[in-house]
């Protein structure tokens, strides 16, 4: 693995003066991911959200490199289109430079909206990589409600009131999802661990074929924690087994990270706004439901792994 | 403070974008010619505490690099050498992630009155 000091000169691709919120998740995410196509041609595709109007605002672009509008919806679409043409060129002769393909999109535009978009470019196996930028939340309408917000989560579209105390239902598993294509590559990151998501980046760049990488990408604004405090607070989420790094190469389910010990999910749920309603008299049985949920969800995953089905240790 | 650049158009080949601008005078779908223009749009007045570097406290690890949203740790030969001001906003990250606690964060407001209290001092 390449040091911080090798990687800190390769040509940065996204550059400071876009307008993403201070500390915002999605400036360090992206910032890894292109940096670990070292000195490839890359062209990026964003789905419409936080990242995509943040940083192309006109007349300015913080990409430097090439760069694809898309709607809401199609930023799968979008970049295959933008791969089968540049296959066709190059098969006329009409370019012979060599270039690599990445979009991003955030959880609504991956696992809701973009969906289908995403699901068949992945299924067409264009030379893709597709990375979700997963703040769990549409956070450049307002922060409403997606189909990746956890159980709890309060949110414009699902109030933590009197009666229902913020979302009630449980996650999408949309990298497992995404490895149910088998493609060649699908993944589960944690900015926490910088060479976790290197590794992960560069193998996406490097596969034949289309990979999917899922990271944690935090909002200081839609969560409400100390902005600070990003990378302590995905650590909270890797260490409950709230977020658990794994990835799915060629059918092959691997966990890459196991906690040693028992984290209980409040050390995650704690340092968060959207959240503070669940500590509240009368609301444990929230964060009961929301713990045996993440303890299921970890036994099924060590299984799918090939490891054996237990807790860590308390 | 320092004034920041906020007018349209400031890049190298960026046409300049003026506000009673003519539609047709704008690029042809809104395209820009120039990548990672962003860069001369400045956003360090967003700032409301500063990083600062201590110097010998620093072991040049680049955590602070590589966890920068706004990619202003400027490093050169694989070293810390500076912040970019003109596009830090003052996250607070980079001090939150040195292992040996070699950034500070100052109150852009405090450092401003005691630059004004110096001056008048002179
Ligand atoms: C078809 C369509 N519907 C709605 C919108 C409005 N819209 C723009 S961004 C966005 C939310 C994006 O959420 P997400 O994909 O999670 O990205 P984030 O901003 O959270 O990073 C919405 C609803 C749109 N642009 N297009
Ligand atoms: S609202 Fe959240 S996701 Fe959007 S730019 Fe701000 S911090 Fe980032
Ligand atoms: S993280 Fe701290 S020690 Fe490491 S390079 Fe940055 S300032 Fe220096
Ligand atoms: S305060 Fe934030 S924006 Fe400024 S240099 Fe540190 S990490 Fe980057
Ligand atoms: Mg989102």
């Amino acid at each position: 693995m390449a040091t911080l000091k090798e990687l800190a000169k390769v040509e940065e691709r996204f550059v400071g003066g876009h307008r993403l919120c201070a500390g915002c998740g999605h400036g360090i995410s992206v910032r890894m991911v292109l940096n670990a196509a070292e000195d490839a041609n890359v062209v990026v595709g964003c789905a419409t959200g936080c990242l995509e109007v943040a940083s192309t605002i006109y007349p300015y672009t913080a990409w430097n490199c090439s760069f694809i509008h898309s709607a809401f919806e199609n930023a799968g679409a979008t970049i295959g289109g933008v791969e089968a043409a540049y296959k066709s060129l190059k098969k006329q002769g009409k370019l012979d430079k060599d270039f690599k393909f990445v979009a991003f999109g955030g959880d609504g535009g991956t696992y809701d909206i973009g969906f289908q978009s995403l699901s068949g470019a992945m299924e067409r196996g264009h030379n893709i990589v597709y990375v979700c930028l997963d703040n769990e939340a549409y956070m450049n309408t307002g922060i409403q409600r997606s189909s990746a917000t956890p159980m709890g989560a309060d949110t414009t579209t699902s109030p933590a009131g009197k009666v229902v105390p913020g979302k009630q239902q449980p996650r999408k598993d949309l990298t497992a999802i995404m490895a149910a294509h088998n493609i060649p590559y699908a993944a589960q990151t944690a900015i926490s661990n910088w060479q976790d998501v290197h590794r992960k980046a560069k193998k996406a760049f490097d596969v034949e074929g289309p990979a999917f990488i899922n990271i944690l990408s935090p909002c200081p604004r839609g969560w409400r924690y100390n902005t600070p405090d990003i990378v302590e607070l995905v650590k909270a989420a890797v260490e409950t087994r709230f977020w658990p790094m794994y990835e799915v190469e060629n059918g092959k389910w691997k966990l890459n990270y196991k906690p040693k010990k028992y984290v209980p999910i409040e050390e995650f749920l704690k340092p968060q706004g959207r959240f503070r309603h669940l500590f509240a008299p009368g609301n444990e049985h929230m964060i009961k439901a929301i713990q045996e949920e993440i303890d299921n969800r970890w036994l099924a995953l060590l299984e799918r792994c090939g490891e054996t089905p237990e807790l860590p240790p308390k | 403070m320092t004034p920041f650049n906020r007018n349209f158009g400031q890049g190298r080949n960026t046409k300049a974008v003026r506000l009673d601008m003519n539609w047709k005078e704008l690029t042809k779908a809104g395209n820009i010619y120039e990548p990672g223009n962003a860069a001369t749009y400045e956003t360090g007045d967003w700032r409301t505490i500063r990083p600062v570097w201590n110097k010998d406290r620093c072991i040049h690890c680049l955590i602070c690099w590589r966890y920068c949203p706004d990619a202003s740790i400027i490093s050169t030969d694989g070293k810390f050498d500076s912040f970019d001001y003109k596009h830090c906003k003052g996250c607070g990250i980079c001090a939150s992630v040195c292992p040996v606690h070699a950034i500070d964060m100052f109150s852009e407001d405090e450092i401003d009155r005691r630059e004004e209290a110096r001056k008048n001092e002179e």
